[in-house]
């Protein structure tokens, strides 16, 4: 319990500046590898919690695909150079920073409100986050979660029939 | 259980519990032995091109050249650093690194051998010798191959220089492409397997040829009832192209294409930096050839399963096949001219995945075929999840 801990506040820290950093750097590249960071960080997240394979998809696709393609674009349209992304403060800048903070007080506030008052009990190790656990839940026909599954990938296929006909000059 | 085993160890030996200590074992001995083997492998590539193209190879320092890797080595550690001038430098520093620790991360799932103990009572049991027999090996393993094009597409950015981003670009491309294949190869296997851990899939290749019964015992995970077979031989033709082109070795390494791009993403790295580039680009191969013996050719399973075979230990038939797949890289670079970039990406795109994805139906319906019509019960890992939350207030 006590090791979890520590990792819980190491990964807290590594975290939350990384994401901060994220948002603070002028340069892109190194804006989009703060972020690669923090993916990385809700990863071990995921393992602490017993979410194996969460874990691993959340590499996979958002470390490994999606940020990579994010850098492609950057490096392609060479957006690399620090001075590229430039902003002064507009009004769209103060509204994004008054907003910001309305949320972190909205976040600190109810979290405080919601402090647990006795331990809670102790939970039944379920092993829901293998992928066993993961198929068994979705696919199951007792449970009603097939049906959305199945509607996303349909969504999915239409985004894929889109990008390809934007792409394409005659289809 | 594996084979008839040899040596047996006592499952508390002076009080330590030994199945415990197995990860270290591994441990020790993957990171030793993948630091310790990139120089022969470097040696052993040059000799046998040099044997393919009719050459004498290294022959000068050491006997029979055997010390030009060490000599090389020794060389690139004196050689100046040489910083560029307009490079971002933290980038710069850090790209060899990422390019290089996720190679090495990546065998720790591997299972190298089937230990066996003797418990208390006297029943033998088995542990796989990996450093986490953990239940998302393979996913494990194709996170660390998907974080390391980060290490490439850095070193090309950071770098400064416009040959070494079309580099670093190409890298990008390549590696997403081909990862696409690389995954519908692998899930053809566990399709067949039906786990995600690595020491189940090998288990699952433990079995008479195609499991159909009354064939002799000594066929039992053999040669003839590993994976490679099993899935009819296309996903394991598929992963092997795309595991030469993960890796950017030849006829795929156009990141780093000598003729045109001068070397690409390392263009502007010099002395140990470029050392880890080569040590990273060495180390995943082994890592991907691991889990091409371990998926397709049955791991630590020896050929057949009688006497002389099975007295062998499972590492070294591991091993072997890792040298196997690094043979078969070799061979491929001496033998195909580089692909020109677009035929590349129509070989990926247009080619092995739509093949991997009837391939992937293929065997869905082979699986079905050959389950019994009245399966055995389910194992009964997880139940429908129940509502924590009305106990928790």
């Amino acid at each position: 319990m006590a090791w979890s801990f520590v990792l819980f506040w190491i990964l807290a820290v590594v975290s939350v500046v990384s994401s901060i950093m994220m948002v603070v750097t002028r340069n892109p590249v190194r804006s989009a590898l703060f972020l690669v960071v923090t993916f990385l960080c809700v990863a071990v997240y995921y393992v602490t919690l017993a979410a194996q394979f969460i874990a691993a998809v959340q590499v996979i696709v958002y470390a490994g695909a999606i940020m990579v393609l994010f850098l492609f674009v950057i490096m392609l349209l060479n957006l690399g150079a620090p001075e590229a992304l430039r902003e002064r403060g507009t009004l769209q800048t103060r509204v994004a920073l008054l907003l910001g903070f309305i949320f972190i007080a909205a976040l600190i506030g109810s979290s405080l409100i919601a402090l647990p008052t006795a331990p809670a009990p102790p939970g039944v190790y379920q092993p829901l986050g293998t992928v066993q656990g993961i198929g068994l839940n979705l696919f199951s026909p007792n449970q009603p979660w097939l049906f959305p599954f199945e509607i996303t990938s349909i969504l999915l296929l239409v985004a894929i029939v889109g990008a390809i006909i934007m792409a394409k000059r005659r289809v | 259980m594996v084979g008839h085993p040899v040596i047996v160890f006592p499952e508390f030996w002076h009080g330590i519990h030994l199945p415990s200590i197995v990860p270290y074992v591994a441990l020790v001995g993957i990171l030793a032995f993948v630091l310790g083997i990139v120089p022969g492998l470097i040696y052993i590539e040059r000799v046998v091109i040099a044997f393919m193209q009719d050459r004498s190879g290294p022959n000068r320092v050491g006997p029979r050249g055997l010390l030009q890797t060490l000599a090389d080595g020794v060389k690139l550690f004196f050689k100046e650093e040489i910083l560029p001038r307009s490079v971002d430098r933290r980038i710069y520093y850090i790209a060899p690194v990422i390019a290089m620790i996720p190679a090495l991360a990546g065998g720790a799932v591997l299972p190298l051998q089937f230990i066996t103990f003797r418990a208390a009572d006297g029943h033998l049991f088995q542990a796989p010798l990996t450093v986490g027999d953990v239940n998302i090996g393979l996913l494990y393993i194709l996170a660390l191959s998907s974080l390391q094009v980060y290490g490439v597409v850095l070193a090309g950015w950071s770098s400064n220089n416009k040959y070494s981003l079309l580099g670093g670009l190409r890298a990008s491309a390549q590696l997403i492409s081909y990862e696409l294949s690389m995954g519908l190869a692998l899930l053809c296997v566990i399709v067949l397997a039906g786990s995600l851990r690595l020491s189940d899939i090998v288990l699952a290749q433990n079995q008479l040829p195609f499991g159909i019964p009354g064939q002799p015992e000594f066929l039992r995970g053999s040669l003839f009832s590993w994976f490679w077979l099993q899935s009819f031989f296309v996903p394991f033709l598929l992963y092997t192209i795309a595991m030469v082109a993960e890796t950017n070795r030849a006829p795929f390494d156009l990141p780093e294409a000598e003729s045109e791009l001068i070397a690409g993403f390392h263009t502007e790295y010099s002395s140990m930096k470029f050392a880890m580039f080569f040590m990273g680009e060495y180390a995943s191969m082994l890592t991907v050839s691991g889990l091409n013996a371990a998926m397709f050719w049955g791991g630590p399973l020896p050929p057949l399963n009688i006497v002389p075979f099975t007295w062998v230990p499972g590492w070294i038939w591991f091993v072997s096949k890792v040298m196997i797949g690094i043979f078969i890289y070799i061979w491929l670079r001496a033998t195909f001219p580089r692909l020109r970039y677009d035929a590349l990406m129509a070989l990926g795109w247009k080619r092995m995945l739509p093949l991997g994805l009837v391939w992937l139906f293929v065997m869905g319906g082979y699986n079905l075929a050959r389950t019994p019509s009245n399966p055995p019960a389910p194992p009964p890992a997880v139940t429908a999840p129940t509502r924590v939350e009305s106990t928790r207030r």
